[in-house]
């Protein structure tokens, strides 16, 4: 049997935030995003860690009272696995960010289109949108784990 | 049906769960897709005094002096070596040094809650901290958190990642926590506990629990 997961809490910063994580790449793109809750509002205590198994970068950014959340990431990346912490998630919930508008592999095309948009970041003057939505009709797609 | 040996992620009686837990179904990806390798750490992001909680500052901080060791394993039993353990938590009095803790119990300049350590090659972790004390939430009336230590792990694997709470034995709140609730099943509720250990203590100085944590089998090509 495996030790269950608890909720980060919300003063998960104290023990996680202590460095500044989010940069993997200090000359890269900007990937910024904003958490947003069920009923649409911004999550001031949520984290985001991001991670790109082909170039083994790591990159951690906790939410800002606002919801949002940045990282620096390589121009060339094409996607990132994404794991989301909140106080209210018992468990951290996985995605992934698609960072090319054109991005299309075996993943996304098991999508609906509807659901595959959630995943694809959006262009934006200097540099890209992810923003994720843990509930709602335009809800992110989060992957069983 | 959810796995009851997992936590329970759409769990009403701890309210924040109501707007920040997925509702949609899970999507389930290829397997393949799952055998990720993790981030690996080193020495680098530790720093002097990360696994002493108790000689971060100046002086000592108030509370019961404790050794929290253990070990992190696989579900098969192996051992994690160099797997980076995060730890945080509310001071003796049950406050975090954190803005949005309101709790109106005193800080402690001698104590900040957060530390980090890298597992030996037998996958062995310890640090030594204070007792961290209970304290009032606003999730229902009079509700109150058991005494507990936040754990973050990484294994090897991606999928390894693992956040969550570990308590001391014989807790008078268990029954009314919500968060501890929310796994279902007994046993696993259980591993959540640590237990106090005797050989580990040292006389005249501290007290000692000992905790074992247990994240998912280890893919092949990580062993």
């Amino acid at each position: 049997m495996r030790t269950p997961s608890q909720t980060v809490g919300p003063f998960y910063a104290i023990g996680l935030c202590r460095s500044r994580d989010n940069e993997l790449a200090p000359d890269g793109v900007e990937l910024a995003g904003t958490l947003f809750d069920g009923r649409g509002e911004p999550v001031p205590d949520g984290m985001v860690e991001i991670w790109d198994a082909e170039r083994r970068l790591w990159g951690r950014c906790g939410t800002e009272p606002d919801g949002d959340f940045s990282f620096r990431v390589p121009e060339e990346t094409e996607h990132l696995e994404v794991y989301v912490f909140a106080r209210g998630l018992l468990r951290h919930q996985w995605t992934r960010a698609y960072l090319r508008e054109d991005a299309d592999d075996e993943l996304l095309s098991s999508l609906q289109p509807s659901e595959r948009e959630t995943l694809v970041a959006r262009r934006e003057a200097g540099g890209m949108r992810f923003d994720i939505r843990m509930q709602g009709d335009n809800a992110t797609v989060f992957f069983a784990h | 049906m959810s796995d009851p040996t997992e936590v329970q992620v759409d769990w009403p009686d701890y309210r924040s769960t109501e707007w920040r837990a997925p509702k949609q179904p899970l999507v389930t990806l290829p397997e393949e897709l799952h055998r990720l390798d993790g981030p690996v750490f080193g020495e680098d992001v530790l720093a002097p005094s990360d696994d002493d909680l108790t000689r971060q500052h100046e002086g000592e901080p108030l509370g019961e002096r404790i050794l929290v060791h253990g070990r992190v394993v696989d579900e098969d039993g192996r051992p994690l070596r160099g797997a980076l353990v995060e730890v945080w938590q509310a001071n003796a009095a049950g406050r975090y040094r954190h803005e949005v803790d309101r709790h109106p119990a005193p800080l402690d300049p001698n104590f900040s809650g957060a530390g980090r350590c890298l597992t030996d090659d037998e996958g062995r972790y310890s640090f030594t901290t204070i007792k961290p004390g209970a304290y009032p939430w606003g999730n229902h009336p009079n509700a109150w958190r058991p005494a507990h230590i936040h754990f973050s792990l990484f294994g090897r694997a991606f999928e390894q990642r693992l956040v969550t709470q570990m308590y001391f034995p014989g807790d008078p709140l268990f029954a009314y926590d919500p968060i501890f609730n929310a796994v279902r099943d007994p046993d696993a509720r259980g591993l959540l506990v640590a237990r106090f250990d005797l050989a580990a203590t040292q006389p005249d100085w501290s007290l000692a629990y000992e905790w074992d944590v247990v994240l998912r089998r280890t893919p092949v090509e990580d062993r």
